[in-house]
């Protein structure tokens, strides 16, 4: 017998969320996903001064809020033909990567590990360490953090002025020259942060972490730390639920590529299917609404794309539009670039379990490992004296795409200026691939397959703690979803 | 009035709605050991936050249900984001299986004792307001600049006060801390708030109190370009000497601020900010005269001062305010006298 249970208002997804669970014998049949809530920036951006999407879009997210604004920034600047100077390309790199981190330790500590100190656990032999650790609010892993990341988010008042909803990142380069002596302080504030990194992280050096390259050496390295470091008491409750074993969804991955380099980006774009890696077609990119509270009846390439709320609509199930690479569901985030960019350890768990709970969550924690080393370099090959900036020139009609990597996967925007205004622009954020409703052929996007067959045991009236997991997986940003 | 209930905490209970939660983020950074060890030490229980507690669903909707139904006593209604009132009135841009955001907003606001607005879109509309409105989002007490909103201009907290608009794009973490601790203590009333009830804590300061392009601005020694050090108020669209707020004193993420940052200030704590009628990296200008004159500035002397110290800028400052770093350093000068 199959009965329908709607779970939500979810929290910790940075925004609203609910689910619809179709339950058979335990275990889900089917999920429908519901992005909750509609603003209409893509309306808004409509008629406004080109440059004034620097000041909108970081506003559709207040975590991702740097991804939106160099997503802007490399549309804008790509419409003028403009390269950033070499100052200007390192301190946008450092401010997107100080809000990668920031916020995979966010998603990691706030909103993740609280779920392992559920009440519902309290059988399991790990759960009296995982609840003073890392019970929401009052467990001391976020007495730990908090005070560690606020700190490390002051490289935010030197690079950006302030995080989130800075200015800086503009299509010429940075608007924060960064002197001598200030360069010594992010040197300092890195150095503090990779110590929090090492010391209760890890338990071990970056570098060690970094060089990890297989499920047998990640669980070798775990034994000796479980109880001293907090990704090793992660893999341990990992292992012991068998978390590898849940919220598997479609296995196809999908990359913009992040952080510019003096060549190609330090992490590449791409696709991956089958075991492989592709070169990422970008114009096979569609948005389907047929399940979208959303004007339309095809599926439009985003430069072309109509962003029209219609309530009312029939069968339709979420303000989420479903984009769809070449008809294909992908899955974004940390895991898929890691996978694509080539990393020994992702390739592995993926290749042995396909995309999972545990995969992600790992994911996000080496590529915190990775990119903080490369931070440290950009530091010391900025050039004080040299310029940060160019002038932006004046747009007529003009138009262009800014494809970055936000913490939580692939962000596109499709900017479109005719007459010295934003005639059309469209967003595709990265939960908006992961938590799509159904398309045309009725395939159900990547959360909705990853759901599939998650044991759905209610307890004490709660959502099922298993199907929490799988949604939170994802690191999900709602508010960028449907923005 | 607002005498706390002996000793006990303050249940506090925060919502978020139409915006982009980047208000709890900024709180996030705030500079203390711990936020939730220091709201604890001001009084405040955290009855449920949507991106820091535990309970999910329908543990989180038996929270707020009892909240409204007055089983758990609502000290602090704390909103973030603006209130979606669309289509045609419904809340419908934000609604869950059970009810419209909007709907559960009022249901709260009318039991609560405090409602705090967090940021600018819960307190006007801002940023979710742009445009041409398109979910007909505004404030709790402001749609805009107008008195109203979700709940109307008569409405008053059972501790007596209206809605406390701490607003900002996002606001500044002490902001919130300092305003809920005050409250808390039982010192908060309508002195204490200004003429768009923002705590005046913060909001009794101008954006250019503090700024460290001082001097280019008593010169008018303008920056033409991102990146630039000169004053960012005669073209780049600077608003810091009419804006209220105290970001230049208090500063963000340990030195920062958006002046600090190369960038223009847009007067992200005043109702409307979202659509200033003129792109925001520009300064509108009327006969060369910035419209936007600093508070309680005559036009006439704004003008004569001006011209006054542009004919006197030193060599020093008029060459470092179009440079993206310093080529003249100041004279070096003995100022005792042997």
């Amino acid at each position: 017998m199959t009965r329908r249970v709607v779970v939500g208002p979810f929290n910790r997804v940075e925004g609203d969320l609910e689910v619809a669970l179709d339950i058979t014998n335990g275990r889900v049949r089917a999920a429908y996903v519901n992005s909750l809530m509609y603003r209409g920036f893509e309306q808004i951006l409509r008629d406004k001064h080109p440059l004034d999407a620097l000041v909108y879009v970081p506003r559709i997210c207040g975590i991702c809020s740097v991804a939106q604004s160099a997503a802007a920034a490399q549309a804008l600047a790509r419409a003028m033909n403009l390269t950033p100077p070499e100052n200007g390309r390192w301190a946008a790199n450092l401010t997107l990567a100080a809000e990668n981190i920031a916020d995979h330790l966010s998603h990691f500590y706030l909103f993740f590990m609280p779920d392992f100190a559920r009440d519902c656990y309290r059988a399991r032999p790990w759960h009296e360490a995982a609840a003073a650790r890392f019970k929401a609010v009052s467990g001391n892993a976020a007495a730990d953090f908090l005070p560690a990341r606020a700190r490390f988010m002051n490289v935010m008042g030197y690079l950006a002025g302030k995080w989130p909803h800075t200015l800086s990142l503009q299509p010429g380069g940075s608007s924060r020259p960064l002197e001598a002596a200030e360069i010594v302080r992010l040197s300092l504030l890195l150095a503090e942060f990779r110590a929090f990194l090492e010391r209760t992280l890890f338990g071990d050096k970056l570098e060690n972490v970094a060089v990890l390259d297989s499920e047998a050496a990640l669980l070798a390295w775990m034994e000796p730390r479980a109880a001293s470091a907090d990704l090793p008491h992660f893999l341990a409750i990992a292992h012991d639920l068998e978390l590898h074993k849940l919220g598997r969804a479609t296995d196809r991955f999908m990359s913009y590529g992040a952080y510019d380099e003096a060549e190609g980006r330090l992490f590449p774009s791409g696709f991956w299917e089958n075991g492989a890696v592709h070169t990422l077609n970008v114009a096979a990119i569609r948005e389907d609404v047929s399940h979208s509270w959303m004007e339309g009846d095809v599926a439009l390439a985003p430069e072309h794309g109509v962003t029209l709320p219609r309530p009312d609509k029939a069968d339709a199930y979420s303000w989420c539009k479903a984009p769809r690479l070449g008809g294909n569901v992908v899955e974004t985030g940390a895991l898929a670039r890691q996978l694509i960019a080539g990393h020994p350890l992702a390739r592995d768990l993926v290749e042995r379990h396909g995309g999972n709970v545990t995969a992600r969550v790992v994911a996000r924690l080496l590529e915190v490992a990775c990119v903080l080393p490369v931070m440290e370099t950009w530091v010391r090959r900025i050039r004080p004296g040299e310029p940060f900036c160019h002038a932006a020139t004046a747009l007529e009609d003009a138009s262009s795409v800014g494809m970055v990597e936000a913490a939580r996967g692939s962000l596109g925007h499709w900017l479109e200026v005719r007459q010295g205004k934003i005639h059309n622009y469209q967003i595709i954020a990265p939960t908006t691939w992961n938590f799509s409703p159904r398309d045309t052929t009725g395939e159900p996007g990547a959360l909705e397959q990853a759901l599939v067959n998650t044991p759905a045991v209610e307890r004490d009236g709660n959502a099922p703690v298993a199907v929490q997991h799988v949604v939170r997986s994802f690191d999900p940003c709602m508010v960028c979803t449907v923005h | 009035m607002n005498k706390p209930v002996a000793r006990e905490p303050l249940n506090l209970l925060w919502l978020q709605s139409g915006g982009c939660g980047g208000c709890t983020l900024s709180l996030l950074n705030a500079d203390c050991r711990n936020l939730f060890d220091t709201l604890a030490g001001f009084g405040i229980r955290l009855l449920w936050h949507p991106a820091l507690s535990e309970a999910s669903a329908d543990e989180a909707l038996r929270i707020i249900d009892d909240c409204a139904s007055g089983a758990t006593r609502l000290d602090i209604l704390c909103l973030e984001g603006a209130v979606l009132r669309g289509p045609h009135g419904s809340g419908g841009f934000h609604r869950d299986n059970h009810e419209s955001m909007m709907a559960r907003v009022e249901r709260l606001a009318r039991v609560a004792r405090h409602t705090v607005a967090i940021g600018s879109c819960a307190a006007f509309g801002g940023i979710t307001a742009a445009g041409h409105n398109p979910t007909d989002a505004c404030g709790l007490q402001f749609d805009g600049d107008a008195h109203g909103g979700l709940l109307g201009d008569e409405y008053r907290g059972s501790g007596g006060l209206p809605v406390i608009n701490i607003a900002g794009c996002p606001v500044h973490p002490n902001w919130v801390i300092e305003t809920l601790a005050i409250l808390a203590a039982g010192g908060l009333d309508e002195r204490g708030l200004d003429t768009f009830r923002r705590p005046r804590l913060y909001a009794d300061h101008l954006v250019h109190h503090g700024c460290t392009r001082n001097e280019f601005y008593e010169f008018k020694a303008s920056a033409n370009k991102p990146s630039d050090l000169g004053c960012l108020m005669e073209n780049l669209g600077c608003k810091g000497t009419q804006a209220h707020a105290d970001c230049n004193i208090r500063t963000w993420n340990g030195e920062g601020s958006c002046v600090r940052g190369g960038y223009a200030c847009i007067s992200c704590t005043e109702p409307g900010f979202e659509e200033p009628g003129h792109p925001f990296s520009e300064t509108p200008k009327l006969g060369g005269i910035p419209i936007g004159l600093p508070s309680d500035m005559p036009k006439a002397w704004f003008v004569a001062l001006a011209t006054l110290s542009k004919s006197a800028t030193p060599k020093r400052v008029k060459e470092n305010a179009q440079a993206d770093h310093q080529v003249v350093a100041p004279a070096v000068k003995r100022t005792v006298r042997k």
